[in-house]
């Protein structure tokens, strides 16, 4: 296991390297740049930007400074718009935020995905697996930018429970809505792979046999049926994990809450290059880390898979 | 001045010495009672890329910059020039000399009086390539001696045109005669810096808690895309005055997100989101509100080498512009009460007169018919459409106003317009180098002065993609800067531009917001809209 663990971490680099250097070619091969404004800048004002954020140096060198900076010293270089700010101050004030309501709203999808997927299982084709099952469609096909205005009305507007924006130092207030927005669509998810995969697997050998020695309900369920019945579930958590965190850029805009989402978005219209680059290597950095542990918890889970 | 602060402390007097045992506080000028919560919240668009006064370029810092400094001269609520760190200035016969007497009273947030170096400072930083301001033309604009030398790297800063005399005389030597220079000073760009604080903490001393500012607030709190809040300057010389305690700026990125957000009480000022006006003044009167604002809506026609041989035909121009009909634009898909246009510069631009042009007083009917034969002459028919492509950036409105466009020329002249939108970066670099046939384009005033349009279209202008180039323009907008009244040279511009029409003018821009009725001394006439949240204040509901 743990020559798994340095072997897949190994194999992360050169995959990093990769998606710098791709980045970095889209980068420089979108039209416009951090500094491109309807007023062109005096030639001179423009060179003394260009040496001040090393775009007067060849690509590979750029690249290359680039690559050192992170590698040494974690520097992610100076955001060419924002300009008292650096890449890692951008990164310290937005990513928090964002993985703060990820992380909740990661919970809860789990909690009550697997939950009402279980539920729906094992009373299949009963009122309540009806309702789950409502449920959990009804929430897949609400997407999150619907949700979202929704949310706002009924909370905010006509209730006045909740405030409709701001994250607030992350005040309980201001987290609720960005939660249920974020987490119900993958909940839906969660809940309609458990249900399916918790059917397939009440109706295997293992659980008859379980079944014929008189084992409680109960009992088959939480000791039995529910660790296997987890596998494809966690295979799908991986990447839920990361799309929460990354795909929050709607949540972000919505709800104005200064998450890493908004950041990114506004990098990349900006062509603040400093700031594409590190959240890019951010959220890639996140995507294999987040891979590495699924596959992990796997092979926890299933005894067949070794590696 | 000094008559109505004078005014304004016996009234404030008055209004101590008769006050009620309950001390609700009363305005000093208007006595309208004050409401206990003096606090004023605004949605922006986006996050500022900087608070640094000379490096601003856009409206969100701008705004924010403008409560935290303060320049030589002010605005007040209709755009005139009021003192601001200047006491008073004199201006010597030719307009090229201008001597300002700063007051003694004036303070940086630290305490450090505000001398005459601080804005000798201010201007040479700005006009330093070393800076790399965005703004830097700003400085050249004003035509201080030396700026435009100093910009291209050719003279150093310290040989700009700006002196202090002593610590509360400055004066500036321009190159051209400008008689509106002093309603330039109002404007961030020329706002004083403190080199003591710059030199010492370098880009960080915009950072709440390093910044020392001279307007009527400082930067209490800054959440990156969240918020920043803005507190008041107990220096400022005019602080007793001020009445609004703290001002909120909420990044809201959905324009309706942010109105819900107004209507839910937790801003007070947002814009209208496009085509909502309407509903909005019907539901709230007092609070839905459009003014106009200075910036002008257009296509350009690109008439470079690299632009299509039909464009090239002036009568293919004319017959494009005459076949649209404004009103159904501004009435039917904006409705935010914009002005339809037929010219370039903005109508309500200060001692602007909207020219006669010929085509803006036919029927629409008239117009339609006129372009019918002017493309029919171009060789343009049935048999052989005219085809071109037409460009703007993504939003949800120039959408709807190209579709608009391409299918009254589909109508009325079998026009074949295709359309192509362009995030707003890639947009810039394309029509910055050509490429494009018809491209849309909109322009806002830096001053409110005429030729903060017109100069767009002289053949040196940097702005202008269309590479329209027309000699007698250019002599005759060389020749307004140095006149008494330019207006005779902006009329036979405008309306050489109604005959050659490089452009088609489509609207001027209204902006639509929602303020809430507690909120007093809002500056609706003031066409830059330049608001001091000092000048404001919430009266109790």
């Amino acid at each position: 296991m743990t020559a798994f663990i340095f072997r897949r971490l190994l194999t992360a680099i050169p995959v990093l390297l990769v998606l710098i250097i791709v980045s970095f070619v889209l980068m420089f091969a979108a039209p416009g740049g951090p500094f491109t404004s309807e007023r062109p800048l005096p030639p001179e004002v423009m060179r003394s930007i260009e040496a001040k954020y090393g775009l007067d140096q060849p690509y590979w060198k750029q690249v290359f400074d680039y690559v050192v900076g992170v590698v040494t010293r974690f520097d992610f270089g100076p955001s060419f718009i924002y300009k008292d700010r650096t890449v890692n101050e951008i990164i310290a004030s937005g990513f928090p935020v964002t993985l703060t309501y990820g992380s909740i709203s990661f919970v809860v999808a789990v909690l009550v995905g697997v939950s009402l997927g279980v539920v729906a299982a094992i009373k299949q084709n009963t009122w309540i697996d009806y309702f789950a099952v409502g449920v959990s469609i009804g929430a897949q096909v609400l997407p999150n930018f619907v949700m979202a205005p929704i949310l706002v009305l009924v909370f905010t507007l006509w209730l006045g429970w909740l405030p409709g924006g701001g994250w607030n130092g992350g005040a309980w207030q201001n987290i609720i809505l960005p939660v249920v927005a974020l987490s119900t669509s993958f909940m839906a998810s969660i809940a309609r792979i458990t249900r399916s995969s918790m059917l397939e697997v009440l109706n295997t050998n293992f659980i008859r046999t379980a079944k014929a020695k008189g084992l409680s309900q109960r009992r088959i369920i939480f000791k039995h049926a529910l660790k296997p019945s987890m596998l494809p579930v966690i295979s799908y958590l991986g990447p839920a994990f990361v799309g929460m965190v990354t795909g929050s850029v709607v949540i972000d805009l919505y709800f104005s809450t200064g998450g890493i989402g908004q950041h990114f978005v506004n990098s990349a219209l900006n062509r603040d290059y400093s700031t594409i680059m590190g959240i890019t290597i951010l959220l890639g950095a996140l995507t294999i880390l987040m891979n590495l542990l699924a596959d992990i918890l796997y092979a926890w889970i299933d005894p067949k898979i070794r590696y | 001045m000094k008559f109505l602060k004078t005014i304004q402390i016996s009234a404030l007097a008055v209004a101590l010495s008769t006050a009620a045992p309950v001390l609700a506080a009363e305005h000093p000028v208007t006595g309208e009672a004050l409401s206990d919560n003096q606090t004023f919240t605004y949605r922006v668009l986006d996050e500022f890329p900087t608070l640094d006064p000379q490096l601003v370029e856009e409206t969100v810092g701008g705004d924010i910059v403008r409560d935290l400094f303060e320049g030589l001269m002010n605005q007040d609520a209709k755009g005139n020039l009021v003192p601001g760190v200047a006491e008073s200035f004199t201006a010597s016969d030719d307009n090229k000399v201008f001597t300002f007497k700063l007051r003694t009273d004036a303070r940086w947030s630290n305490g450090d009086p505000v001398v005459a170096g601080d804005f000798v400072y201010g201007w040479q930083r700005a006009a330093d390539p070393a800076t790399a301001s965005p703004y830097a033309w700003f400085m050249e604009l004003t035509t201080v001696v030396n700026a435009a030398k100093i910009i291209a790297g050719e003279m150093p800063p310290e040989s700009m045109g700006i002196k202090a005399l002593d610590d509360h005389t400055l004066e500036v030597t321009l190159e051209d005669s400008l008689p509106y220079f002093p309603l330039m000073t109002t404007h961030y760009t020329l706002y004083p810096a403190n080199k003591k604080v710059i030199d010492e903490l370098g880009a960080e001393w915009t950072k709440p808690g390093n910044m020392v500012s001279n307007g009527a607030y400082i930067l209490t709190e800054h959440v990156p895309s969240e918020k920043s809040v803005r507190e008041r300057n107990e220096m400022y010389w005019d602080n007793e005055n001020t009445i609004i305690e703290k001002v909120t700026a909420l990044v809201i990125n959905d324009e309706n997100a942010a109105l819900t957000r107004y209507l839910a009480d937790e801003v007070d000022f947002t814009e209208v989101p496009a085509g909502q006006f309407p509903r909005l003044k019907k539901e709230y009167p007092d609070e839905a509100t459009s003014v106009p604002r200075l910036c002008s809506y257009y296509y350009t026609f690109n008439l470079s080498d690299s632009g299509p041989e039909a464009f090239k035909d002036v009568r293919v121009r004319q017959a494009l512009s005459y076949a649209i009909d404004r009103n159904v634009i501004v009435d039917q898909v904006l409705q935010g009460g914009q002005y339809p246009s037929f010219n370039f510069t903005h109508q309500k631009t200060a001692g602007f007169e909207i020219p006669d042009i010929e085509y803006a007083q036919w029927s629409q009917a008239d117009r339609d018919a006129k372009a019918k034969e002017l493309l029919a002459e171009a060789g343009f028919g049935p048999d052989n459409p005219l085809k071109f492509q037409m460009m703007y950036n993504t939003s949800e409105s120039h959408k709807s106003i190209a579709t608009v466009m391409a299918q009254m020329w589909k109508q009325k002249l079998g026009v074949e317009a295709t359309q192509t939108n362009m995030e707003w970066k890639t947009f810039l670099d394309v029509r910055g180098k050509q490429g494009f046939e018809l491209a849309r384009g909109a322009w806002c005033g830096d001053y409110n002065e005429a030729s903060t349009f017109l100069d767009l279209v002289t053949s040196g202008s940097g702005y202008n993609d269309g590479k329209f180039n027309n000699p007698k323009v250019d002599d005759l907008m060389a020749e307004s800067r140095t006149m008494a009244n330019p207006q005779p040279n902006y009329t036979m511009v405008e309306q050489i531009m109604a005959e050659e029409m490089p452009i088609i003018p489509i609207y001027h821009y209204t902006i639509a917001f929602m303020l809430d009725p507690a909120i007093k001394g809002w500056p609706y006439d003031n066409v830059e809209k330049m608001w001091y949240s000092r000048d404001m204040y919430r009266v109790a509901e």
